[in-house]
């Protein structure tokens, strides 16, 4: 990257910090109820039995956890975000001016990325000092986990705003995402416990893969084949999703 | 002048949206470097749509333009650094503060004045620290034309830059365009206020149904419409009364109630004449206004015509 793009990418990207920081319904949302919502589950991990089916209080929360603030701090918070620049025409304003189409859209996403990733750190730290989680067997998972988990609800978000008309809107756009992840991508219930033939389907969805990294990080028990596949997952979402983007994306209003 | 001297080139450029509807239909003009170029037009004549094209925002469905040589859609990278855009309206995150709205393009902006500098070409320093949520239409357009002007640019595309303004406001921003203009910025600008055309373009275009109806200086522009003299027609006198209309050098009238209006090309014949008339009969015109012709007549005459014309193919149609 050149100087000019990195300082372009700064300037959006500060901007965009200051707007999070000031818009506390979004950064409420963002902040406090991946936290909230993975402190009021724990309960509901023990009950599942999980110890039966060999899986660890670390490997049943922190997949959990990182899969909340991927989608309710990073997918949710930039669909919203996207839009509402785009109601606003500061993404076509932004056109006018010097920077690419892709340094608009990953710099208006830069500041929500980045807090995605941080509170990821903060969950885990607090997980094992707090709750007494133990230490991942395989970090290098994890991290990847994380990674592509941002890539995938950043990207899928982008594409998202496609078939969202306003911000309001956004409120429903956004639920098939949330909800399929909740239920199929092992969030709540981890996909080994399901039966195979929908497990098998399960891991294709969008968010799965971030969740089978992360749980295979902190358990040691992904093969390396399975990992792969998951990657491959994680991947091709991205991809599509950014096909998505190329083709549709609307840089102003519906008017 | 050869074609280099050109700046922007637009040749038989159209626009047609997915439900077929044509915005900008074979659009073609040229603007030399340093020239202030109006674009005029009615509610929906295609200013927008033909701005868009040249600013590089959407993909001409035909046609060609050139913005300092370069096709400014797909050689955005080459022709952004050296222009700069205001758009119709807004552009800015609303809680964002005019500082931070200005130093944010600053950064996205090679060569960029001082934040400060801007600022104060446009008169928004003391306002520096309000969110854009809070800021009046017309500091809207202030805070938008700094932004246009961060990277001195060589052409500058302003639409409607006045609207929401007051009338200081209006006076304050044209003196900043002028003064952007001798110093050899290329301006290309769309107004509704004729006046405003008046006062600053060197050239203008006329567009209407997404064609250029008109296209000059303003006096040329103007030349091609009668000059206009009307009256009300004194009590117990018809119109058949005044000396012949054609003696007088007038081309057409028109009578509405009692109200007369003569359109001439020789307005000092005509008026001369009727004013004699008038002496010698000992009677007073009430309400007489007489005037050359103007920008606004050659505007309503354009978009009259066209009205006409409606009315002609609707009928046709029946």
């Amino acid at each position: 990257m050149s100087t000019a793009v990195v300082g372009r990418m700064a300037a959006l990207t500060r901007a965009e910090l200051t707007l999070l920081v000031r818009h506390k319904a979004v950064l409420l949302a963002a902040l406090v109820l991946p936290v909230a919502m993975t402190y009021a589950m724990r309960p509901v991990v023990g009950d599942l039995e999980l110890a039966r089916a060999g899986i660890s209080p670390g490997a049943a929360m922190m997949p959990m956890a990182v899969a909340f603030v991927l989608l309710f701090g990073v997918y949710s918070a930039l669909v919203t975000v996207y839009v509402v620049r785009r109601e606003e025409l500061v993404l076509k304003r932004l056109r006018t001016g010097e920077p690419g189409d892709v340094e608009i859209l990953a710099g208006t996403a830069a500041a929500t990325l980045v807090a995605g990733l941080a509170q990821c750190v903060v969950l885990v730290i607090a997980g094992v000092v707090l709750l007494g989680v133990e230490m991942p067997a395989d970090p290098l998972l994890v991290v990847a986990g994380v990674l592509l988990g941002v890539a995938v609800a950043g990207t899928t978000a982008a594409a998202t705003t496609v078939f969202t008309r306003s911000a309001e809107g956004a409120q429903i756009t956004i639920m098939p995402m949330m909800l399929v992840s909740m239920v199929g991508s092992g969030v709540v219930v981890p996909l080994e416990l399901l039966p195979d033939k929908v497990a098998s389907v399960c891991e294709l969805l969008p968010l799965s893969p971030a969740v089978a990294l992360v749980r295979g990080g902190w358990s040691g028990q992904l093969g390396a084949y399975e990992a792969l596949g998951a990657v491959g997952t994680a991947v091709a979402w991205t991809v599509l999703s950014v096909f998505a983007v190329q083709r549709w994306f609307r840089w102003g209003p519906r008017r | 002048m050869t074609t280099n001297d050109y700046v922007i080139d637009a040749e038989g450029l159209r626009r047609t949206y997915s439900g077929g509807f044509e915005a900008v239909r074979s659009l073609s003009f040229s603007v030399a470097r340093g020239e202030l170029f109006a674009l005029l037009g009615t509610n929906g004549a295609g200013k927008t749509s033909a701005l868009e094209l040249l600013e590089g925002l959407a993909r001409p469905s035909g046609g060609s333009v050139r913005v300092l040589g370069h096709d400014p859609y797909t050689e955005r990278a080459k022709v952004r650094p050296r222009v700069g855009v205001m758009l119709q309206e807004g552009g800015f995150p609303s809680e964002l503060t005019v500082r931070e709205t200005v130093r944010m393009w600053a950064g996205c902006t090679s060569g960029a004045r001082p934040v400060d500098e801007a600022l104060d070409l446009v008169g928004m320093g003391k306002r520096e620290n309000v969110r854009v949520k809070q800021l009046s239409g017309g500091e809207r357009r202030r805070l938008d034309l700094a932004t246009a002007l961060l990277g001195r640019p060589e052409i500058l595309f302003l639409n409607e830059p006045t609207t929401g303004l007051d009338a200081e406001g209006r006076r304050e921003t044209w003196e900043l365009v002028r003064k952007l203009r001798d110093g050899g910025t290329t301006v290309l600008l769309t107004t509704h206020y004729l006046e405003e055309a008046e006062e600053l373009a060197d050239r203008l275009a006329i567009l209407h149904e997404g064609r250029i109806a008109a296209e000059g200086r303003v006096d040329e522009v103007v030349a091609e419409y009668p000059s206009q003299i009307s009256f009300e027609l004194p009590d117990g006198y018809h119109l058949g009364d005044l000396p012949p209309l054609g003696q007088l050098g007038v081309t057409g009238h028109e009578v509405a109630g009692r109200t007369v209006r003569l359109f001439t090309d020789r307005l000092q014949r005509a008026a001369t004449g009727l004013l004699a008339w008038a002496e010698a009969a000992g009677v007073e015109l009430r309400g007489l206004d007489m005037r050359s012709a103007s920008l606004e007549e050659a505007f309503l005459n354009i978009a009259r015509a066209a009205k006409s014309d409606e009315r002609e193919a609707e009928v046709a149609a029946r």
